[in-house]
């Protein structure tokens, strides 16, 4: 379970995270909506370690993050980044294998090969692919390859950031069931930010919507059409009026 | 008036805690070159992309560096018949500053953007925060194994680029000068002391040190977007070949001061 507790985050005179509240229950999948710059990334990069927090406690089955052991607390992590992340300098198979090739997780190289070629299979991906450089591929198969490189290490938890951004809508859609299985398979507890609602009908058992620095509102995705919440009307009817400011 | 105070002392500050900055960078990398884990395979890369890859570089620099040296101190002796003394001022020219300097300079060009450039890339398509999250320190993982890897290669690529360098004040003293050829060779080696190569070795680890530092620490704080990057790229450049001129007399007051 990952508990989020009054999580404040500001950046120069730019308040992000304004007391931010959440609870991601164990095997959930939930599904973090939002506009652009509302600080949906910031969320799951605090819980990461990756940036810290001013304030707030943030836990991970119980523990405070800010007091675990970091190396071990980040093998429980798998995370898929925005644009895949991909290493230019490694080929595919030691992308996906990068966790098993160094650190506590070490295995031989031919075992960390095989793993990272069904791990491959899994997402789609041909063992052809393997020894390719990630420049070589289309931004769906890079999309994969960073799937299955968050799998690799079978982690209880997985965040998913912006899993569908720069995908045609057929790519989007394959992706969105690739992790739905994925999570439904391996039991995990995932995170996804996005602000793609075709995503958040694949992916969601829950969903929370972020903005202005707070989650306004919380519930299960079979709720998200029927509930009251402006917030979260304008944002799943994409209507320019209502409380949240539209830009123009 | 106060205005240009005040901005004089804004500047001041900057620059002071700059500095403090790429201190506490170093006393990093210092620490994390020597606790493990270690990545024997990024230091390999390192070895080959630093030091081999900047032998074609190095040598022809220091070639025509020696030879033009050659010219000149020719042309300077004769004013007062000294011509004799070229093999020996351009075997001491070479190997206590010009090799090292010359052989930092250009490997600073080389290096010291292509690693800010790419440890740049990698920052602002998050592939440093996707190295956080496998667990993997990217101190340890991109940093060290660089600034590792250029201190031991740059006194290979100094000793390198002394050697051609008299070879190349050689070929110009036996073709254009009229020396005789083994009365140069006896010459250079009979002048030179060890410490006069030793002191160059020394200059270009100190130097190898500050090219791959500043290249990884501009890089890691690398500003967003391609021009964040191209940023970061100069600044290594510029901070590396400053960093080394200092050092070099800083270090030449240190090994031959009076």
């Amino acid at each position: 379970m990952i508990e989020l507790i009054d999580v404040h985050k500001t950046f120069g005179d730019n308040a992000v995270l304004r007391g931010v509240n959440l609870i991601v229950p164990k095997g959930e999948s939930m599904v973090i909506i939002g506009g652009s710059g509302t600080g949906k990334s910031v969320t799951i990069k605090c819980v990461l370690g990756l940036i810290t927090p001013d304030s707030g406690t943030i836990k991970v089955n119980g523990q405070d993050v800010t007091k675990a052991d970091r190396d071990e607390f980040l093998t429980h992590f798998g995370m898929l980044f925005q644009g895949g992340a991909l290493f230019d300098s490694l080929h595919v198979w030691e992308n996906v294998a990068f966790r098993l090739l160094r650190g506590r997780l070490k295995r031989p190289r031919e075992e960390a090969r095989e793993i990272a070629i069904e791990k491959l299979r899994r997402v789609g991906l041909k063992s052809s692919v393997a020894d390719q450089f990630p420049a070589e591929l289309s931004g769906g198969m890079q999309k994969r390859v960073g799937l299955a490189r968050a799998i690799a290490a079978e982690p209880d938890i997985i965040f998913f950031d912006e899993p569908t951004t720069g995908l045609d809508p057929i790519m989007a859609g394959v992706i969105n069931e690739l992790i739905r299985e994925i999570v439904v398979e391996m039991g995990a507890t995932a995170v996804t930010i996005t602000h793609d609602m075709s995503s958040v009908r694949a992916i969601a058992d829950d969903v929370a919507m972020l903005h202005d620095g707070v989650i306004q509102w919380t519930g299960p995705v079979s709720d998200l059409d029927s509930c009251n919440d402006p917030y979260v009307t304008q944002f799943v009817n994409g209507r320019a009026e209502g409380p949240i400011e539209a830009v123009r | 008036m106060i205005g240009a105070v005040a901005s004089l002392g804004h500047a001041t500050l900057a620059a002071i805690a700059a500095l403090g900055r790429i201190a506490l960078f170093a006393a990093s990398t210092l620490r994390h070159m020597f606790t493990p884990p270690f990545y024997p395979r990024e230091f390999g890369n390192a070895l080959l992309t630093i030091g081999w890859f900047s032998l074609p570089v190095v040598g022809m620099t220091a070639i025509f560096t020696g030879a033009a040296l050659a010219l000149q101190i020719y042309a300077g002796g004769s004013r007062f018949n000294a011509e004799s003394v070229v093999p020996q001022i351009v075997a001491i020219g070479m190997v206590r500053e010009l090799g090292p300097v010359l052989g930092g300079l250009m490997v600073a060009a080389r290096v010291a953007s292509s690693i800010a450039a790419e440890i740049g890339t990698m920052k602002v398509t998050e592939q440093i925060d996707a190295l956080v999250t496998l667990s993997t320190n990217p101190m340890k993982y991109l940093t060290a194994p660089r600034v590792l890897a250029a201190t031991l290669t740059l006194p290979v690529l100094v000793a390198v680029g002394d050697t051609i360098g008299i070879m190349g004040g050689y070929l110009v003293g036996i073709t254009r000068l009229d020396f005789n050829s083994a009365t140069y060779l006896q010459n250079t080696v009979n002048f030179l002391e060890p410490w006069d190569i030793g002191s160059g070795l020394v200059k270009g680890a100190v130097f190898g040190f500050l090219i791959a530092l500043m290249g990884c620490y501009f890089g890691m704080h690398s500003a967003r977007g391609a021009q964040g990057v191209g940023a970061a790229t100069k600044a290594a450049v510029v901070a590396a070949s400053v960093l080394i001129l200092a050092s070099n007399y800083l270090l030449t007051e240190a090994f031959f001061a009076a």
